[in-house]
């Protein structure tokens, strides 16, 4: 048992300092603190990314990979992290791919990967239905099959960033007659077809980020289908420990929490810093410890998985204890933020409110809510943990 | 022993009650939040009429000559109705200092106008650096030809968009932090040298920054003794943070119930979720946090209509309570969200309308954090 960084570790550490310090621009900072709107500044950093060569650590080194190790992996989170550089977005890189790349035919690598790797398509998920949430197998979105295409019609709903996508990822029922499991297909569909309809719901951060994407008729040619009709449960559960995973966020919990811990000091009531206050410096090293134990939980799974195992159902706790701790930080950023925490900023400028991170501490606190919802809610990865661990 | 409200404190009840069940739905609220006043002028009238302006103030100022008691069977309906209407900041913060620290002449000047509905009032109490300090005044107000000069800065002063008059703690002497030489000045809003910068909050409310440039003050509009201002200010808000405990259990009791209906009729893998023990062990946990919530409230009100009861006694309960409503109000908002699924994360459903304010509760007049270190400072000093 050994956790010290080697020689080419430290190396590879200074190499990603010096990347983050040139390429995370003063431009990118800015962008992110305007909350600018709309999806170009992700996709601006994941360009910059892919041109250095690291848009996709996780993905085999033939398809655009960096054939990193676990511990070179966890050094560019950490650092990415820390230099306050986003994470890339998800549904492309990160979900949809690793499908791709793992079940996806020949043409299918050659069509979309290229085109992920470079973030020339933006992508969105396709999976919960109205009446599919938790109980994501039950989902009703049909596909019929007629000559070489088939034709979907159904609903999906809290599809991130619809408004902006050119490709979904969805699973459609191609069958009713067996398990609700069975008969689920995977399919790629191009957002520009006819018949598909995006309609916007706005979050309770006030935003826009969320959507209900209509199929009428909408036709999907049979090469757009990943592996076999009606399996396609098994890949996307496959998929959904990756997701699992990197929803915990432990990198930028770790940032957040600094962050706070320096804001706590500056922020003073009645001429004490709010960190000397007893009771939010209580609250505030419970957090920091259980951080401190879930980093290792994560290296503990990411060394199992550099054996070649999972990842299994470990991510179902990495991703409970990731999002809880998320919600319990931005509570905290709430709380210093103090009286100004629920201010809604919109046109006015930070000195004429007189306070200048509450509006984005409000924002991560309230559409934060939605972490331990997503990806499989926090109460059924509990559910598949009594069951697949405890053997209950 | 006597946990149960008079006939009276029943009608007034049912009183608001009637008018949130037949005027006030969800929609009709986010109408009025997002209007361009931010609350109902209707309304205002309507409470005047229904008399509801009028409880708190002793009957010799034409007031109802309400309780502890009383005010906190209104906040509790007010708060299942999530009332937008600015009962808090001109009946019970401003009429509350006017009446601790008023002259005859100014309560008689505004009070009635408040309880007929024509008077809009603000308390500008905190400043950017304040946090929930009263004592923490920068603002300053300096003596000059027999009155004052004010200058300053005033955050987040509660309903200060519509409000007619306002009541400004400025510093007349002393430093930074002192509770002494505070002094209290009724202003009127559209004074020469007063500058407004409307904020929305979270809840819909309206709030506004307010910037004092040289207005000249006379001495009448001093309220109470000079450098006096602090306690009056800090006992109005006190009987304010039970006001807002007891909306505060109003808006838990909504969450709640409205939680459990979902749960009810949401069905995944084949039954309603309210079936499974996990999830009704959670309402379970909600429903005690509002009860326990209850209980302090009920300790604070009896205590503070209990003429004989120990000040510290009292002061404690009302710690307790404020603390107690912030956990419960953060323990009950996550879980109502969380289990409505991502039903609770749009804007579309009441639930996360109730959530934010149930928020802003908790970070109005000191958050839980505060109040618990000095309830624990109280509390050790004995």
């Amino acid at each position: 048992m050994d956790t010290n960084f080697s020689k080419e570790d430290l190396a590879f550490r200074d190499e990603v300092r010096a990347f983050l310090k040139e390429a995370w621009t003063e431009q990118h900072a800015e962008e992110r603190q305007a909350r600018k709107t709309g999806v170009e500044p992700t996709i601006n950093w994941q360009r910059r990314l892919y041109e250095q060569g690291w848009a996709a650590p996780g993905w085999p080194v033939e398809h655009g990979g960096t054939g990193w190790t676990t511990t070179q992996s966890f050094i560019f989170e950490t650092e990415r992290a820390s230099a306050g550089a986003p994470d890339v977005a998800p549904f492309g890189l990160k979900m949809v791919a690793p499908v791709i790349y793992t079940f996806g035919t020949e043409e299918q690598k050659q069509k979309f990967l290229p085109r992920i790797l470079k973030s020339e398509d933006w992508w969105c998920q396709g999976y919960s239905e109205t009446g599919s949430g938790s109980d994501l197998a039950s989902l009703k979105t049909r596909a019929t099959l007629d000559g070489d295409d088939y034709v979907v019609n159904g609903a999906k709903i809290w599809t991130t960033y619809a408004q902006y996508a050119d490709w979904i990822f969805c699973l459609v029922r191609t069958d009713n007659s067996g398990r609700k499991q069975e008969g689920i297909t995977f399919l790629l569909i191009d957002m520009k077809t006819p018949g598909i309809t995006v309609n916007p719901i706005k979050s309770i951060d006030g935003q826009h980020s969320l959507n209900e994407v209509l199929f009428d008729n909408v036709r999907v040619p049979v090469e757009n289908r990943i592996g076999e009709q009606d399996k396609g449960w098994t890949y996307a559960k496959a998929l959904l420990a990756h997701e699992r995973t990197a929803i915990a966020g432990i990198a930028d919990s770790k940032r957040n929490l600094t962050e706070i811990r320096q804001l706590a000091k500056q922020e003073h009531s009645g001429g004490k810093a709010l960190m000397d206050n007893p009771v939010f410096q209580a609250r505030f090293t419970a957090i920091e410890i259980e951080l401190m134990a879930l980093e290792y939980t994560e290296l503990r799974v990411l060394a199992s998985m550099a054996d070649g195992n999972g990842p299994g159902v470990e991510s179902s706790l990495l991703k409970i204890k990731g999002t809880e701790l998320q919600q319990l930080i931005q509570a905290l950023r709430m709380d210093v933020a103090g009286h100004y925490c629920g201010i809604i900023k919109g046109d006015l400028s930070t000195d004429q409110i007189g306070h200048d991170f509450a509006d984005e501490a409000r924002i991560d606190y309230m559409y934060g809510r939605a972490s331990t919802i997503y990806g499989g809610s926090n109460e059924v990865q509990k559910n598949i943990t009594a069951k697949f661990v405890l053997g209950l | 022993m006597n946990f149960s409200f008079s006939e009276e404190q029943n009608m007034l009840k049912d009183s608001v009650a009637r008018f949130v069940q037949e005027q006030y739905d969800i929609d009709t609220r986010h109408a009025i939040a997002n209007s361009e006043q931010g609350f109902s002028t209707e309304n205002w009238a309507l409470f005047a009429e229904l008399g509801w302006l009028s409880i708190p103030f002793p009957e010799a100022l034409g007031g109802f000559g309400g309780s502890a008691v009383d005010t906190m069977a209104v906040m509790e309906e007010m708060g299942k109705g999530l009332i937008i209407e600015p009962f808090i900041a001109t009946v019970l913060l401003f009429g509350g200092v006017l009446e601790q620290a008023g002259s005859a002449e100014q309560q008689n000047s505004t009070i009635g106008d408040i309880i007929e509905g024509k008077l809009q009032g603000a308390v500008a109490f905190s400043e950017r650096q304040s946090r929930y300090e009263l004592a923490d005044v920068k603002t300053t107000a300096q003596a000059r030809q027999g009155g004052f000069v004010l200058n300053g800065e005033k955050t987040l002063v509660l309903n200060g968009v519509a409000a007619d008059k306002l009541i400004v703690s400025a510093r007349t002497s002393g430093e930074q932090f002192d509770q002494q030489g505070i002094s209290l000045f009724l202003i009127d809003a559209n004074a020469d040298g007063i500058e407004k910068t409307t904020i929305q909050l979270m809840d819909g409310q309206r709030v506004a920054n307010i910037c004092f440039k040289n207005v000249s003050l006379s001495q009448d509009q001093l309220l109470g003794s000079l450098g006096d201002g602090y306690q009056a200010l800090q006992t109005t808000i006190d009987k304010v943070m039970v006001a807002v405990s007891a909306e505060a259990v109003g808006l838990m009791q909504t969450l709640n119930t409205t939680t459990i209906e979902y749960t009810k009729t949401r069905e995944q893998f084949g039954v309603a979720i309210g079936s499974f023990q996990a999830l009704q062990h959670r309402m379970v946990d909600m429903f005690m946090a509002c009860e326990q919530s209850k209980s302090l409230l009920y300790r604070a009100v009896c205590s503070m209509d209990d003429d004989n009861a120990d000040p510290i006694e009292v002061q404690k309960n009302i710690l307790a309570l404020k603390v107690m409503v912030g956990r419960a109000g953060q323990l009950i908002g996550a879980e109502a969200i969380q289990l409505h699924g991502g039903m609770g994360i749009t804007d579309e459903l009441a639930v996360g309308h109730y959530v934010k304010r149930l928020m802003m509760i908790n970070a109005s007049f000191g958050d839980a954090d505060y109040q618990q270190n000095k309830f624990s400072m109280l509390a050790n000093a004995e």
